[in-house]
């Protein structure tokens, strides 16, 4: 058995669907996650440029610090970013606040991927989902299958042995696949820092605008934040520990302005990654219905 | 200074220690209920891996779900999907991630119920360590056996004896030695563990998991997470250089880099490497990668490189050390799980994948299987879901390999249904059966251009499927007269007559129906050898093998005639009296009665003999032929 090694386990699979993919496509959700995969990427295919396309799914309801990130990030590689939003979750005004966060990430998110897949005719589909980050992640393949209706079913998703990935399908037929499915969160952050990783900077702490909605701090991005009295917003030293949409993501309180004060918060914190997100609450083993719906 | 405290001192220091710790891969294995999802939780929540959000959804789940009481339910943490937390069993591979102050841990928490086989296997495939839980109520079960001999079979060298449930025995010694003895005997008859580490848990209670245990006086061997902190993790860079090319690099006409992950050994610009299977010899210039050039790689990590000759090499092909090359073979001595419902066809091909490569298989029937209970061997016609096999398995090309037991990267591979593109199977190389060193095809000077030549003639296989009764050798018949009066050398091989023969030792089973083709596809690839044009009259129902006998012959000489009538018609006209004997039950597996038939998708020709004669069916395939410079 070879020594395992996080990044050569990363770069075997990108080379595996560079080599086996018709179309392939990297989702790029420009969190530390994707900052992560796309310097795999990168070292993957070193000196070439990866042969493969980026797609950002946005909501039109990410930190506009995010996009500016994105752009950047993306201009400064010369990479080729696609960016996808439903059109008819636009038309039809589709937000967090009125309708919900299960509703909004549901049209924005989950059929908005689905969209961009079927539109540019994608067959295999790299995304930044971790093992350690929730339950039914942790029986998650690196190679999922996708029905041809994005659909995954627990059941029936082919054993995946050694390291030789069955990649074959037909058309219509999809993969997600994961090359930082073993990564920690540790893992992730201990990578970001010894490879000098760029990352948007609202992971560090500064003092940023924020209202309290249901024990939950939520940043005031722009004026879409319906605020019925102004004096609600308070400037506070808060961070990120996921990124998303900016009304669906609780910032916490920290003074850790530094990668390596992160780091340290996040080791001697008692709640896990995911308790920011407003989505995984709803009911129980709640991811594993949305995955079965084709989230990523 | 505990890890803890070095995080609040000083995280940079922290932070670079965690850069050196080594990952060990283990997995967990074991009947239901001998508390493997109990252990795994009591590990996480000892190494502080759950954070208090987890624990308080656990105590909140333990009251609703859980089997302790009011206790925490450890195995409720690590259950995941939905529908076994109803059923209340674990059904799948879940991984799970740890870290102690010496080392970072992967676990593969395998399922312990017997169907579940191959689940088992997968978690071992990637794993160097096994822990076995054994109840030490029931001592050694049939399936700990089981789970032994898969660990065993995929090459972990290391396994911990996890006599777990000890509080339920008043911490016995003699119940622990008993079991330990008991063991050895198995470990010792049939199994190639390197090291045997016997260790008394309540998983439970946390007897021997980081302490030991005061309930246990008479134990002073290691604690489990001691043992797992300090055992050797497999050695790294032994063995020759094996770098399997998984992509070639060609940002630009002055690169060429080969891209693949270093199976074993180590690599350095100037190295003597060989190509395999060409066998070209050249030099290694430069190992490239992001951060500038390096001056070697070892096993595991993935890399590009360069040579200093240009060669012809791709996707599949390896690059070696040039004192120790791999093996080169198409026919192998080989071990197979079966993973599929499906059960496995004898003589069907199969999409076999190796590290960077495919090819066709053919399966043979297997030599016997293993009762993986007691270790018999059994014979066996076919491999079923969670059967392991010897068999013999042949390719339709070379690959580059080595034994399994001498490295599982090069020596595993899998197999892949043509139709479904399911996996279903995996396999490990025991042998190769000849070397490709040894096999010279003799090149002789009359070939297949020139019998063709001196027939005046392009050779083909006409071949006729469809139901019995649709008119296939009727048709047949006609166009073999017709090309025969036009002076055309011809062959006609029909289903009846064949298994008169050749095939008169099958019977019509699938896997019979199978080898049938396989044969018949032997010989009529001969026939277009001969130069002769071939016309096969055989039901041959599924698209598999039909595709597979088209794949055998080259370009344009393979001709699918497609003889459609409706099962209603082929019965009302019932030429040999065989629909009734079907319908009457006194023949089995009758094609369109209880065996299926695939109908074709895209024939060269349909011919519709509910709408046409017979010899105006010979006349549409004869001006197919004439078109096309056959007849």
């Amino acid at each position: 058995m070879a020594n395992f090694n996080l990044e050569a386990e990363a770069i075997h699979i990108f080379r595996e669907v560079a080599a086996e993919a018709e179309n392939p496509v990297f989702l790029y959700s420009v969190g530390k996650d994707s900052a992560v995969m796309l310097h795999l990427a990168r070292k993957a295919f070193y000196p070439a440029k990866p042969p493969f396309k980026f797609l950002h799914v946005d909501t039109k309801w990410k930190f506009k610090e995010m996009i500016a990130f994105r752009d950047k990030i993306m201009a400064d590689l010369g990479f080729e970013l696609l960016v996808h939003t439903n059109p008819d979750g636009i038309k039809r005004g589709i937000n967090p606040f009125d309708h919900g966060s299960v509703m909004h990430t549901d049209i924005m998110k989950t059929v908005a991927l689905k969209q961009a897949l079927d539109e540019h005719q994608f067959d295999i589909a790299f995304g930044g989902a971790r093992r350690d980050e929730e339950k039914s992640r942790s029986k998650e393949r690196i190679f999922s299958f996708r029905t041809a209706e994005h659909r995954w079913d627990p059941k029936n998703q082919r054993p995946e042995i050694w390291s030789l990935y069955n990649a074959r399908k037909k058309l219509g037929e999809t993969i997600r696949v994961f090359p930082l499915s073993n990564w920690t969160e540790v893992d992730i952050w201990q990578y970001i820092l010894s490879e000098n990783i760029p990352i948007p900077d609202l992971y560090l702490a500064k003092e940023r605008p924020v209202i309290e909605r249901d024990g939950t701090l939520i940043m005031v991005d722009d004026e879409r934040m319906p605020i019925k009295d102004k004096s609600e917003i308070r400037y506070e030293m808060v961070r990120f520990r996921t990124l998303g949409c900016y009304p669906l993501t609780g910032a916490v309180r920290s003074s850790a302005t530094t990668l390596p004060e992160i780091v340290q918060e996040m080791l001697l914190s008692t709640t896990s990654e995911r308790q920011g997100r407003v989505i995984d609450g709803d009911v129980g083993a709640s991811m594993e219905q949305k995955k079965q719906e084709g989230y990523f | 200074m505990s890890e803890k405290d070095l995080i609040s001192s000083d995280i940079n220091t922290y932070i670079a220690n965690q850069e050196a710790k080594d990952t060990l891969r283990f997995i967990t294995c074991g009947s239901v209920d001998d508390g493997k999802s109990t252990l795994i939780g009591r590990l996480l929540y000892e190494s502080k891996m759950i954070f208090d959000d987890q624990l308080s959804a656990l105590q909140k789940d333990s009251s609703k779900f859980g089997t302790q009481g009011d206790e925490i339910d450890f195995a409720l943490l690590v259950d995941g999907l939905a529908a076994e937390r109803e059923q209340g069993i674990t059904i799948d591979v879940a991984y799970r991630f740890f870290t102690t102050d010496k080392r970072k841990f992967i676990v593969a928490d395998t399922p312990g119920h017997q169907q579940y086989t191959r689940n088992m296997a997968t978690g071992a495939s990637t794993a160097s360590l096994a822990i076995l839980m054994i109840d030490a109520r029931k001592g050694i079960l049939e399936q700990t056996r089981r789970h032994a001999f898969i660990s065993s079979l995929l090459g972990i060298k290391q396994i911990i004896l996890a006599v777990n449930k000890l509080d339920l025995v008043d911490y016995s010694d003699e119940v622990f030695k008993q079991i330990s003895d008991d063991f050895d005997v198995i470990q010792k008859e049939h199994l190639k563990f390197e090291h045997v580490q016997a260790i008394p848990l309540s998983a439970l209670k946390g007897d021997n998991i980081i302490e030991l245990s005061d309930n246990t006086p008479w134990y002073q061997g290691p604690t489990l997470i001691h043992w797992l902190e300090t055992v050797e993790n497999t050695a790294k860079g032994k063995g020759p250089l094996r770098l399997p090319i998984q992509y070639v690099l060609r940002p630009n006409l002055d690169y060429r880099g080969y891209a693949g992950r270093v199976a074993s050994g180590s690599v350095a610009p100037g190295n003597k490497v060989k190509i395999l299977p060409s066998g070209v010899e050249t030099v290694i210039a430069e190992i490239t990668s992001m951060d500038g050039v390096l001056e070697s790689a070892q096993e595991g990590e993935s890399i590009a490189v360069t040579l200093k000759d240009e060669v012809d090499a791709s996707r599949g092909d390896m690059i070696v050390e040039a004192g120790g090359p791999a093996e080169l073979s198409d026919q192998f001595r080989v071990n197979i799980i079966w993973m599929h419902e499906q059960e496995m066809i004898p003589g069907r091909s199969y999409i076999i994948k190796i590290e960077g490569g495919t090819a066709n298989a053919t399966i043979a029937k297997p030599r016997y299987k293993i009762n993986v209970n007691n270790y018999a061997r059994l014979p066996a016609d076919v491999l079923e879901l969670n059967d392991i096999g010897s068999c013999n398995i042949s390719l339709d090309r070379n690959i580059v390999f080595d034994p399994y037991e001498e490295n599982r990267i090069t020596g595993s591979f899998i197999l892949i249904d043509r139709e479904s593109n399911a996996t279903v199977g995996a396999g490990l190389i025991h042998y190769a059966l000849r070397r490709a060193s040894n096999i010279h095809w003799q090149a002789f000077e009359i070939n297949k251009a020139a019998r063709s030549e001196a027939k005046s003639q392009k050779p083909c296989v006409l071949w006729f499927t469809g139901l019995s009764g649709s008119g296939k050798s009727t048709i047949a018949n006609i166009v073999e007269k017709k090309l025969n009066a036009n002076l055309r050398h011809t062959m006609l091989l029909d289903g009846d007559n064949v298994r008169h023969g050749l095939n008169r030792d099958l019977g019509f089973t699938d896997q019979d129906r199978v080898e049938n083709i396989r044969r018949v596809t032997e010989v009529s690839k001969l026939m277009v050898e001969a130069g002769l044009i071939t016309l096969v009259s055989f039901i041959s129902p599924f698209a598999l093998e039909r595709d597979s006998a088209r794949q055998a012959l080259g370009e344009g000489e393979f001709i699918e005639v497609y003889v459609k009538s409706s099962l209603a018609e082929a019965e009302r006209r019932d030429v040999k009296g065989l629909y009734a004997k079907a319908r009457s039950g006194e023949l089995k597996n009758f094609t369109g009665i209880d065996s299926p038939y695939e109908e074709p998708k895209t024939p060269e020709i349909i011919v519709e003999t509910e709408k046409h004669s017979a010899e105006e069916c010979a006349e549409q395939i004869l001006s197919y032929l004439s078109d096309r410079g056959y007849a």
